[in-house]
C-alpha cells in the first residue's frame, strides 16, 4: 500500500534510469542519510561515534572494495588486508613527505598508489581462476605486510614499526586526525567520504564497466567471445577495488586508530572483510554495509552479552566462546540465506509491495 | 599425458637446478653476505624437504575433501588443532596413548557426521564460494570449541617417537630421525590413499561426487555417506598431521595456522592430486628453506612468510592448474 511503483510515470529517459526509480526508495535513502548526518552525531556519544560507527563505516568501505572485485567481477581475493596496509602506509609517507598536503589529496593519492599495487598483483588473475586465484592473492597479503614490517623507510625508521598520523585539518581548524580531532568531526568526515564513494560505485556498476565485470563474473569465456577485453576489464576491477581498499586503510590508520602497525592488516582482516561481503551479499552495494554492520557489531555484542545476563566467565574463555558463536552464526546465515542480508532486504521489499493484500 | 609428464619433469628439474644454482652463484658473488658450502647446502635442502613433507600432511586433507566434494575446506587446519588437542587432552586424563588415538579417531568421525548433518547437507549445490565460507565458519567454531574444551595452554605431546639427529658422511650431514619417520608416514599415507581412490568402489564413488553432485546422486551414489566417509578420512589425516606437528611444536593454537602454509603446496601440486600434495610439499619445503638461508640475508630475512606464495604464483603462471591438477576445460 505504501511501497509500490504503481502510479509513478516516467516521462524522460533520465527519470527512467535514475538510481532509485521508485519514489519511496528515494525518501527512504534520504531519511537514512538525514539520520546518519544529523541525528547520529547529535544523539550518539563519543564512544558510539568513535569506536562503533567509525570502524563500521571504514570497514564498509573496504567491503565495498572487495565486493567490486569478488561480487561484481567474480575474482575471489584474500589480499584485502595487504591493500589496506598499502593505503595506510602510502598515506603516511605522503603526509610526512609533503606536510602541506590536504588530507583529501593524501587519501586520494594513497588510493591511487594502492590501485597501482592492486593492478600489479592482479596480473596473474588473467591466467588463474577461482580458488587458485584466492591463494595467489594471499601472496600479495603476506608479501606486502612483510615489506612494511621489514623496510624502515615505510615507517620513517620508527623503532616500533608503528606509524602515527600527523594532525590534519579538513578546512579552517577542524581537525580530523591527531589528538585535537573530535569524534563528531571524524565521524562526519568519514561518513561523507563513504557516502560519496558509495554513490560513485553504485553508478559505476550500472555503467559499461560494471556490466563488463558482471559479464566476466557470470561466464568469462562467453564474455570474451562477445568482445569484452579480459585483461583490461579484470585489471580495472583490481584497480577500483584496491583504490577503495587503499582509502579504507588510510582512513583506518589516520582517522580511526590514529597510529597503526602492519599487524593490524593481517590475514584475519582480509577474512573479516570477506565475511562482510558474503554475509552482506555478493554483488550488492547495500550488502556491503549490512555485512559490515553485522560483522562489526556481532563481536561487541558477543563480548558484552554474558555481563547482561549476569554470568561471570573468564576472559580467555569468553574469547573462545565468541569464536565458536561467530563461526556457528556464519554457518547459520549461509544455510538460511546463502545470498546474504541484501537478499533478505530484497525479499522484504517484494513482500512490502503487495502488503497488505497479498494474493 | 606424455606432454604433462614432460612439463612436470621440466618444472621440477628446472626448479631444482634454480634452487642449486642461485644460492651457489650468490655465494660466489657476495661471499661476505651469503655463506655457501656444498654439504651445508644439502643439509639445508634436505631439512627443507623433510619439513615440506610435514606441509604435505596438511595439504593432503585439503586435497581429499576437494577431490571428493569440490569443497575447498579451510577448516583443515582447525581440524588438525582439534585432533591434536583432543589427543593430548585424553592422554592427560590418563588414557593410554593407543586408546587415545583410537578415541580421537572416533571423535573425528563424529565430527565428520556432525559437519555433514549440520552444514553440508543444507548447502548441497550451492556455489563454491558459499561452501568455502561455510568451512571458514567451521574453522572458527572448531578453534573456539577445542580451546573451550581443553584450554589454550601450550601442551607437550610425547608419543615416544625417536628424536635423535642422525649423522651421515662423518657428521657432514645431519638429519633428524623424527623428520625421517614423518616422511615415511606421509609416504605410506599418500600411497594408500592414492590406491584407495583409484581402485576401490568407494574411491570411484568419491571421484564421481567430485565431478558433479547431482549427476552422482542421480546414478544412485549416496551423497551423505560419501561425504561422511571423506570427511572422516580427512579427519584421520588431520589426526596424523596433528600428532606429527604437535610432537614437533607442542600442541597450541598456532597449529591451526599451518593450514595457511599448506595452501601454496596445494597450488603447486594441484587441488585434485594426492601425489601432487607430496611433490608440492617437497618443492615448497626445500625452496623455502634454501631461500631463507641463502637469499634471505640479502633481503633482510624473514622471507619464509611469503616466499612459498610467490613460488606458487610463479608456478601458476606457467601451469594454472598446478603440476598434477586436472586440466581445466571450459565450455560456454
Amino acid at each position: 500500500m505504501i511501497y509500490r511503483e504503481a502510479g509513478e510515470f516516467k516521462s524522460t529517459y533520465q527519470a527512467d534510469q535514475a538510481i532509485f526509480p521508485i519514489r519511496q526508495d528515494r525518501w527512504f535513502i534520504l531519511a537514512i542519510l538525514a539520520i546518519a548526518f544529523i541525528a547520529v552525531p547529535l544523539l550518539g556519544s563519543d564512544y558510539w561515534l568513535g569506536t562503533i560507527m567509525l570502524p563500521f563505516l571504514i570497514l564498509a568501505l573496504a567491503a565495498l572494495g572487495l565486493n567490486v572485485l569478488t561480487g561484481y567481477a567474480g575474482l575471489l581475493s584474500l589480499g584485502t588486508g595487504g591493500f589496506m596496509a598499502t593505503g595506510a602506509f602510502a598515506a603516511y609517507k605522503l603526509a610526512t613527505m609533503f606536510p602541506g598536503l590536504h588530507i583529501l589529496a593524501v587519501l586520494i593519492m594513497s588510493g591511487l598508489i594502492t590501485a597501482g599495487v592492486g593492478i600489479l598483483f592482479g596480473i596473474p588473475s588473467l591466467r588463474i581462476k577461482g580458488f587458485y586465484l584466492a591463494v595467489a592473492t594471499l601472496a600479495s597479503q603476506f608479501f606486502l605486510i612483510w615489506m612494511f614490517n621489514k623496510f624502515g623507510w615505510f615507517t620513517n625508521y620508527s623503532s616500533s614499526g608503528v606509524i602515527s598520523a600527523p594532525p590534519m585539518t579538513v578546512f579552517g581548524d577542524v581537525f580530523v586526525t591527531g589528538p585535537q580531532a573530535s569524534a563528531t568531526a571524524k565521524y562526519l568526515f568519514v561518513l561523507s567520504m563513504v557516502v560519496i564513494i558509495a554513490l560513485m560505485i553504485k553508478n559505476l556498476v550500472r555503467s559499461n564497466m560494471g556490466r563488463e565485470w558482471m559479464a566476466i563474473r557470470d561466464m568469462d569465456i562467453a564474455a570474451e567471445i562477445i568482445g569484452i577485453k579480459m585483461l583490461s576489464t579484470k585489471l580495472k576491477a583490481f584497480a577500483v577495488s584496491s583504490f577503495l581498499c587503499g582509502i579504507a586503510g588510510a582512513l583506518w590508520a589516520f582517522i580511526y586508530t590514529g597510529s597503526v602497525e602492519p599487524a593490524a592488516f593481517d590475514i584475519n582482516r582480509s577474512f573479516q572483510i570477506l565475511f562482510m561481503v558474503i554475509i552482506g551479499g555478493l554483488g550488492s552495494i547495500l550488502g556491503s554495509f549490512l555485512g559490515a554492520a553485522f560483522i562489526t557489531l556481532l563481536p561487541i555484542f558477543l563480548s558484552n552479552a554474558p555481563h547482561w545476563f549476569g554470568m561471570n566467565i573468564p576472559v580467555d574463555m569468553i574469547s573462545h566462546i565468541e569464536s565458536m558463536v561467530f563461526g556457528a552464526l556464519i554457518i547459520f546465515f549461509l544455510i538460511v540465506e546463502p545470498h546474504g542480508l541484501a537478499r533478505l532486504w530484497q525479499i522484504a521489499k517484494e513482500k512490502l509491495r503487495l502488503w497488505p493484500f497479498p494474493y | 599425458m606424455q606432454r604433462i609428464e614432460r612439463t612436470v619433469l621440466y618444472t621440477i628439474g628446472g626448479s631444482a637446478i634454480l634452487m642449486v644454482l642461485v644460492p651457489w652463484l650468490l655465494g660466489k658473488v657476495a661471499p661476505d653476505q651469503v655463506f655457501f658450502e656444498w654439504p651445508y647446502f644439502f643439509e639445508v635442502a634436505i631439512g627443507g624437504l623433510l619439513s615440506g613433507v610435514m606441509y604435505s600432511l596438511v595439504a593432503l586433507g585439503f586435497v581429499l575433501i576437494f577431490k571428493a566434494s569440490g569443497v575447498f575446506n579451510f577448516a583443515q587446519g582447525a581440524m588438525v588443532l582439534f585432533a591434536a588437542l583432543t589427543l593430548v587432552g585424553l592422554i592427560d586424563l590418563g588414557v593410554p596413548a593407543w586408546a587415545a588415538i583410537l578415541l580421537t579417531l572416533g571423535v573425528m568421525v563424529l565430527l565428520a557426521i556432525a559437519i555433514e548433518r549440520v552444514v553440508l547437507s543444507h548447502l548441497v549445490n550451492q556455489e563454491h564460494i558459499i561452501l568455502f565460507m561455510a568451512t571458514i565458519g567451521i574453522a572458527y567454531f572448531l578453534d573456539g570449541f577445542g580451546q573451550t574444551l581443553w584450554g589454550s595452554d601450550v601442551r607437550r605431546l610425547d608419543l615416544g617417537l625417536p628424536n635423535q639427529p642422525l649423522k651421515f658422511f662423518d657428521g657432514a650431514l645431519m638429519v633428524n630421525e623424527f623428520d625421517l619417520i614423518a616422511a615415511l608416514i606421509a609416504g605410506v599415507l599418500v600411497v594408500s590413499l592414492a590406491l584407495f581412490f583409484q581402485y576401490t568402489r568407494i574411491g570411484r564413488a568419491l571421484r564421481a561426487v567430485a565431478d558433479d553432485h547431482q549427476a552422482a546422486m542421480s546414478v544412485g551414489i549416496p551423497l551423505k555417506h560419501i561425504w561422511v566417509i571423506v570427511w572422516s578420512v580427512a579427519g584421520l589425516v588431520a589426526l596424523v598431521a596433528g600428532i606429527m606437528w604437535g610432537s614437533k611444536l607442542g600442541v597450541q593454537f598456532s597449529l591451526s595456522l599451518i593450514a595457511l602454509k599448506a595452501l601454496p603446496v596445494l597450488i603447486i601440486g594441484g587441488f585434485t592430486s594426492i601425489p601432487g600434495a607430496i611433490i608440492g610439499g617437497l618443492i615448497i619445503g626445500a625452496g623455502e628453506n634454501v631461500a631463507e638461508v641463502f637469499i634471505g640475508p640479502l633481503l633482510g630475512g624473514g622471507i619464509t612468510d611469503w616466499f612459498a606464495y610467490m613460488l606458487a604464483l610463479v608456478f601458476l603462471v606457467f601451469r594454472p592448474q598446478g603440476l598434477f591438477g586436472e586440466k581445466i576445460i571450459e565450455r560456454v
